[in-house]
């Protein structure tokens, strides 16, 4: 029974905020209420790997476009960030060098980056990579730093006492110690590439579920924004917790 | 000249802003293949003066010397040398099997890998993990984790054994039968081991050293004013072996043994006290 109602209550939670999404939607004129939403949108839904046109295509698809990309951006991202943390986690002059730069660049939003990607690399897509990839390697660096910074100096003393290469040093005792650290950063960078993308695809208007939203937007398809919008948050949702389950296989 | 020469050896530390001695001109040499054990409270500076003595810090004044070489820390911890800690410093991430071998892989480069792993494999078998090689640190008890670091040190084949409070973590039972365990594994090499063993535990100093040498000077925990601690005179344990715990309850030169370390650490409390006390009268 008390199980029972523990699976229940998210499901009461999620009515919850459809009866507020009602009521907004019976004083905003142009707002559609869950069920119209459901009503203009379920073709997306319900043949979401269909392809009418260039920008009319089932969600999945839209999806897949826009996972397609953060994947990249986001490994493009976490491959600089990496070793980038390692450095600056095991030298102190690395770190006090660039913590001013990296500091100022953290903030920056994605929407300031992209104009900069168009002039650097003056096609939209490789842009919009660059933008995913410099927003969201910054909780890697930082994480693995602090990793490799909390790793306890008994571990240090060990590799010192058994007389370990710098390299052993570093595969048998740094890595396996930040590894946790590093995961987290994942998770958190995985986050902020799935934030990003919408920013992105929609100012450079590149078919995913951004663009899609940009554009139903543009020709006053309301309903369609709703779509998307829960498509972009159920999609994180997802996304971290798979990053979740990886995370939770390195404790030991 | 003895195989390790401590001479004029000092160390302070800066905790809260002001500096505070906690080695002060310590001297102290041990003969080769001779177990030495340094008793003292908790506090005192016993683990700061095994570290030096590794080659993991280094002093500020005064040296050790190891079969002629100075130690010294930019080179590192010598390579005829091993380290217990007394936290098992194991690799909580590696089986028994792998921090072993890790040890015995540094120590010997060249051998080949299936060489590596016998000799990892032997040396835990000599402490009785045959059964539990694949086990992580996280799957052993206490007492096993630190028999898997006296392997991992036995293992590289040492000349010398540092000994940072090894058994200073385990239950009284467990701590009785590593002993012993310790004691025999000590025995068993052909080549001559010199050991010193930093102890809190005068009864497992009794047990396993040659010489006992209490640390005096200041009281554990106490304000520090001035001096650090330093050496008292060593005391010779002239009994046979093998020791068990049982006959040293009763034993006359155990006990005599027992008395004069006892009373090197506990006159310098007393003189503290009293150093107190006319401060305060």
């Amino acid at each position: 029974m008390k199980r029972l109602v523990q699976l229940l209550l998210p499901l009461v939670g999620v009515g919850v905020a459809l009866l507020v999404w009602w009521a907004a939607s019976a004083f905003v004129a142009d707002l559609p209420s869950p069920l119209r939403t459901w009503e203009e949108s379920k073709i997306y839904v319900l043949e979401p790997f269909e392809k009418r046109g260039e920008s009319d295509q089932g969600i999945a698809l839209l999806a897949f476009y826009s996972l397609k990309r953060v994947a990249q951006g986001f490994l493009l991202g976490i491959a600089i960030a990496t070793p980038l943390g390692f450095l600056l986690g095991m030298s102190k002059t690395l770190s006090r060098m660039f913590d001013p730069v990296m500091q100022v660049l953290r903030p920056i939003s994605p929407l300031a980056w992209l104009p900069l990607g168009l002039i650097l690399f003056r096609k939209s897509e490789p842009a919009a990579l660059f933008a995913i990839a410099v927003c969201s390697m910054w909780p890697t660096v930082i994480n693995t730093m602090a990793g490799v910074r909390a790793i306890p100096q008994d571990y240090w003393n060990v590799a010192r006492v058994l007389r370990l290469s710098p390299l052993t040093t570093f595969t048998k005792i740094v890595v396996p110690a930040t590894l946790p650290y590093l995961f987290t950063g994942f998770r958190l960078s995985l986050g902020i590439a799935w934030l990003v993308i919408v920013a992105s695809e929609m100012l450079t208007g590149t078919p995913g579920v951004g663009g899609f939203l940009w554009q139903e937007y543009n020709s006053l398809i309301y309903a369609h924004i709703l779509l998307a919008i829960l498509t972009i948050g159920v999609v994180g949702f997802v996304l971290d917790r798979l990053m979740g389950m990886a995370e939770s296989l390195t404790q030991f | 000249m003895a195989f390790i020469e401590v001479t004029g050896l000092s160390k302070s530390f800066t905790s809260a802003g002001a500096p505070r001695e906690v080695l002060h001109d310590v001297t102290l040499s041990v003969e080769r293949g001779e177990f030495v054990s340094v008793v003292g409270m908790m506090g005192c500076g016993k683990s700061t003066l095994l570290k030096i003595v590794a080659g993991l810090i280094a002093p500020d004044a005064g040296q050790v010397i190891i079969d002629g070489d100075a130690v010294d820390v930019r080179r590192g911890v010598r390579r005829d040398a091993a380290f217990v800690f007394q936290n098992y410093s194991l690799l909580p991430w590696f089986s028994a099997l792998e921090n072993v071998r890790l040890a015995v892989g540094a120590a010997f480069p060249d051998w080949p890998k299936e060489r590596q792993r016998q000799q990892a494999t032997r040396h835990l078998e000599a402490v009785g993990l045959g059964q539990a090689l694949q086990r992580r640190p996280g799957q052993l008890s206490g007492g096993m984790r630190q028999r898997v670091a006296i392997a991992r040190a036995f293992a590289i084949e040492p000349a010398i054994l540092l000994l940072d409070e090894p058994f200073g973590a385990l239950d009284a039972l467990t701590r009785e039968s590593l002993q012993q365990e310790l004691a025999r594994l000590c025995s068993a090499v052909e080549r001559p081991v010199t050991t010193v063993m930093i102890t809190n535990n005068v009864e497992e100093a009794l047990l396993l050293s040659d010489r006992i040498v209490p640390m005096t000077g200041r009281p554990p925990a106490g304000p520090a004013p001035g001096r650090g601690t330093s050496l008292g005179l060593a005391v010779a344990v002239e009994l046979p072996r093998p020791r068990s715990a049982n006959d040293l309850v009763h034993d006359d030169c155990a006990a005599r043994v027992r008395a004069k370390v006892v009373a090197s650490l506990t006159e310098d409390l007393e003189r503290t006290r009293r150093a107190r006390n006319e401060r305060a009268a």
